[in-house]
């Protein structure tokens, strides 16, 4: 298969793909950010040395090869703590709220190798509610569910963890939390004992628990309008009355009509609250 | 407002700041392109050039927004920590994913998805710069009949960027700085 010069798939052969890959597996990547998506397969393009005769091929003929080109087009991009002041923001704003529920349900959708979702057990933790909270951590990619399951990761990304640490205004210091081995780090186990990963598909799955919390963070970005309406509207039925939804620092309820059935409660980091 | 039929993208790095401040201020009011422009700047340290300019040029500069139209006479930032693409429907979308040359927003990645939509309506600027972006994006937008406009390295601040471009490129047309100030002051 392999080629000497590269080639380029252009949006009508992207669109054939999404089709194929929406026949051949259960995946549906209709409504993902078209310009994104094609950066994406053409990534894997380049990497396996395919044109795109050999990618409808494998797609079809390969065993397990729509779970692999699945996992490599969604992006992982994730850090401890990133936009420290969102952190902050939930311990000023959100949390106050959240200690007048006896119990407490987080999701955290979309959640990669799991590094917010521990940021948040940490952050649960500090302010003495970890210990009546339950999280929930959902990715459509497998592979980076076994990682966060592991809570192991590389030490040299704790120099970055610990100033996003410090700047939450944080008390105490990020090494509380973890072990460093050789090169490596490992998330504590009174951190790691509330949460639970699995697999979970935005644009396909349903609701399936009641949550006080939701945070979805920089991944409606990788989706249109259309579909990014979809999963306010399943997070909107997974919510508990006066439960709070937070999105990235580039993603906003505002575009969207389940807007009137929220209410802001910090715009610059997009942290909304249920009340209707 | 209606979308625009028209891009000029512009970008930028070490030494390109002062340069696109006076660009945006020699534009006539009113012009029919969308404007958009990616420059590096770390996220911890926000410049703000959008502020700066909102303030000198009397009318509201952007940052672009995610699924946002792109539209005639405006005028776009890329946000620091994303990549800015351009959507076949002439909207914009954001995009986390690895960096690009060890940067994000990368000017590769504007250039190259704006190019396959805007085609032959598409002008890009490359400017000053210590690194390499811009130069594969530059290859994608001569392949869909766009045109390219590298500052001159000997006028650049930092001419890695610029230089780098021409040799990877070959046939790029070269503007001095009087060159690129007449164009904006002279849009329509």
């Amino acid at each position: 298969m392999a080629k000497l010069t590269s080639s380029h798939i252009s949006f009508q052969e992207l669109q054939d793909i999404v089709e194929l890959v929406g026949k051949v597996s259960g995946f549906n990547l209709m409504g993902y950010s078209k310009s994104s998506l094609k950066r994406r397969v053409q990534r894997v393009m380049d990497l396996e040395r395919m044109d795109v005769v050999d990618l409808k091929n494998a797609i079809i003929n390969v065993e397990g090869f729509h779970t692999y080109l699945m996992n490599e087009i969604t992006v992982n991009v994730t850090e401890m703590f990133r936009d420290p002041l969102y952190y902050n923001a939930l311990r000023t704003d959100v949390f106050p709220y959240l200690e007048t529920f006896p119990r407490l349900k987080f999701w955290s959708a979309g959640c990669s190798t799991g590094e917010e979702v521990y940021s948040l057990a940490i952050m649960l933790t500090e302010a003495d509610l970890y210990n009546r909270s339950f999280i929930y951590g959902t990715d459509v990619n497998s592979n980076v569910l076994e990682v966060a399951k592991k809570a192991i990761y590389p030490l040299k990304s704790f120099k970055l963890y610990t100033e996003n640490y410090n700047g939450t205004g944080a008390f105490n210091s990020l090494s509380d939390y973890y072990t460093a081995m050789y090169d490596a780090a490992i998330i504590h186990a009174d951190i790691r004992k509330n949460i639970l990963f699995s697999q979970h598909n935005l644009a396909t799955d349903y609701v399936f628990n009641e949550f006080q919390f939701i945070s979805c963070r920089n991944v409606l970005i990788y989706f249109d309008l259309e579909l990014q309406n979809r999963i306010f509207h399943l997070f909107y039925e997974s919510l508990s009355e006066f439960g709070f939804l937070c999105l990235g620092t580039k993603e906003t309820l505002f575009n969207h009509k389940i807007m009137s059935k929220f209410k802001v409660i910090n715009k610059k980091f997009n942290i909304y609250q249920k009340i209707k | 407002m209606e979308k625009a039929d028209d891009v000029i993208l512009i970008g930028g790095s070490a030494g390109s700041y002062t340069l696109i401040i006076d660009m945006m201020e020699a534009l006539p009011e009113i012009f029919s392109p969308a404007i958009v422009i990616v420059i590096h700047r770390n996220p911890k340290f926000t410049t703000r050039i959008e502020d700066t300019l909102s303030a000198r040029l009397k009318k509201e500069i952007v940052q672009a927004e995610d699924k946002a139209h792109i539209l005639k006479g405006g005028i776009y930032f890329a946000a620091p920590g994303y990549h800015l693409l351009v959507e076949p429907d002439k909207t914009f979308s954001l995009d986390i994913s690895e960096r690009v040359r060890f940067s994000r927003p990368s000017i590769d990645v504007l250039f190259e998805t704006a190019a396959e939509v805007y085609l032959d309506h598409c002008t890009a600027f490359l400017l000053s710069g210590a690194n390499q972006d811009g130069t594969d994006g530059i290859k994608q937008l001569q392949r869909m009949g766009s045109k390219v406009i590298v500052q001159s390295p000997t006028e650049a601040l930092i001419s890695t960027m610029p230089k780098h471009a021409i040799e990877a490129n070959g046939h790029v047309e070269i503007y001095n700085n009087r060159q690129i100030m007449s164009y904006f002051r002279n849009l329509k």
